[in-house]
């Protein structure tokens, strides 16, 4: 394989900070309020975008030249189904207890409009590589993001990592508990995902003030 | 009858699409910017729900449940062909989005203009597809409450991209800082809107339990005061 060339590792890098699906390109936002209330369930969730929108991204792509125009969204929705549907049985197969947590989200990563998205964008008129290369980089980019509001919604809404008690004992009162501290429970609600991101809107476009709208 | 406005009322405050659920958000998000674009997309997708969801539901009683293909014959009872939902549900949503397209544009051009590209993308809205897949696996009864329940979510969605829609022309003209400008401050008050909307949560805890007693009656029985007014007239002398 070797190095990638300098473009071919933008189309990776770039939707990973000024080109976020979530973020800038307000793409994807569904399934990342919605599920982010534990990390675990974050992180599975990216892998499953990875893989639906690298493999999805490569058969559009072969399939470019052959898709009739006016039928072009059924053929995309039909190919993204199907690999949900593998996504959705392999999670029932391996890990029920996840996929009752992220219950019907897996099925909307149909309506995903990242991927939908991606592939109107770019595979349509990319070839394989190129398109399978993006697809990586935009999944990534959405995973990060997941990642990032699924780390803070589940340290400061129940004080673990994975599951993973990392403060202390909130029944016991042992490490940070002993202070006094508590638990935010409104963080495992459904909207402080949205002020989470609005949040990472804000540091990501003080940074790079080239994205701010007027 | 109750159920149908307890899932009425439930649907669209409790459940609502976008603030509990956050289905249809990137459409929420780029179409509120005027609240005349916000109301013709929060029509269509009270329409496109009604449609689909009762269809939908069709298909899932008679061909997708478990041992749902009864109806051809005995032998087909153990047949569960669950893992087709998705396909079938999103090919049945393309369709009737393209049906409901060639009809409007036939009986109505008008109102084919006003909504534009709004009609064809609803297909892909995951609000559309999450009105279905939330009726499949709230095990949703009757063919009645089905579109009960298309409806009154479309409408929950509605009055939120009305909602976030007025918000969004007002604050135009208020001093967001820079980086918060559009975008960021929409999410955030979506959250805050968010939180306002979990205050329902308590409207229907009353439903579900016993019907409580009908509060004793306290009866005031007006006793009789019995006064034996003595009629004595004393002479004085």
């Amino acid at each position: 394989m070797g190095l990638l060339s300098k473009k071919d590792a933008k189309l990776i890098t770039d939707p990973l900070a000024d080109n976020n699906p979530i973020t800038i390109q307000v793409l994807g936002i569904c399934s990342a309020l919605a599920i982010t209330a534990e990390l675990k369930a974050s992180l599975v969730m990216g892998v499953a975008v990875l893989f639906v929108l690298g493999i999805g991204n490569v058969v559009i792509s072969l399939m470019r030249n052959i898709i009739p125009s006016k039928i072009r969204i059924i053929v995309q929705l039909i190919v993204v189904a199907s690999l949900v549907i593998i996504v959705d049985q392999v999670l029932k197969a391996y890990a029920y207890e996840l996929s009752k947590t992220l219950s019907v989200f897996v099925g909307l990563i149909i309506t995903n409009c990242i991927i939908m998205g991606r592939f109107e964008a770019f595979a349509l008129g990319n070839g394989p590589w190129k398109s399978f290369l993006d697809g990586i980089g935009n999944a990534l980019g959405y995973a990060v993001i997941l990642i990032v509001v699924g780390f803070f919604r589940e340290l400061l809404g129940s004080g673990t990592l994975f599951g993973v008690p990392v403060l202390g004992d909130p029944i016991e009162k042992t490490g940070l508990y002993s202070t006094g501290y508590e638990n935010n429970g409104f963080m495992l609600m459904p909207p402080m995902a949205l002020i989470i991101v609005g949040l990472i809107i804000w540091v990501q476009r003080s940074r790079n003030t080239t994205l701010i709208e007027d | 009858m109750i159920e149908h406005i307890e899932l009425f009322f439930k649907s669209i405050f409790i459940d609502n699409m976008v603030f509990a659920v956050f289905l249809g958000m990137c459409s929420y998000l780029a179409v509120s910017k005027k609240v005349a674009t916000a109301v013709g997309l929060g029509a269509a997708v009270i329409f496109v729900l009604a449609i689909t969801v009762p269809l939908n539901w069709l298909l899932d009683q008679y061909l997708l449940q478990p041992g749902a293909l009864v109806w051809l014959g005995p032998e087909f009872a153990e047949y569960d062909l669950g893992f087709l939902s998705f396909i079938m549900f999103i090919a049945t949503i393309a369709t009737m989005v393209q049906l409901v397209e060639i009809v409007v544009e036939k009986f109505s051009p008008s109102l084919y203009n006003s909504l534009g590209i709004f009609l064809p993308l609803i297909a892909v809205n995951c609000a559309i597809l999450g009105g279905s897949l939330f009726m499949q696996s709230r095990e949703i009864e009757t063919l009645g409450l089905a579109v009960n329940y298309g409806i009154s979510s479309g409408i929950g969605w509605f009055l939120a991209i009305l909602a976030i829609a007025a918000i969004r022309e007002k604050i135009r003209y208020s001093n967001v800082p820079a980086p918060l400008r559009g975008l960021g401050i929409t999410f955030i008050v979506t959250g805050l809107m968010g939180i306002g909307f979990l205050s329902f949560g308590g409207m229907l805890t009353g439903g579900d339990e016993e019907v409580e007693e009908a509060p004793k009656e306290v009866v005031v029985e007006a006793t009789e005061i019995e006064k034996e007014v003595p009629n004595q007239l004393k002479i004085v002398n």
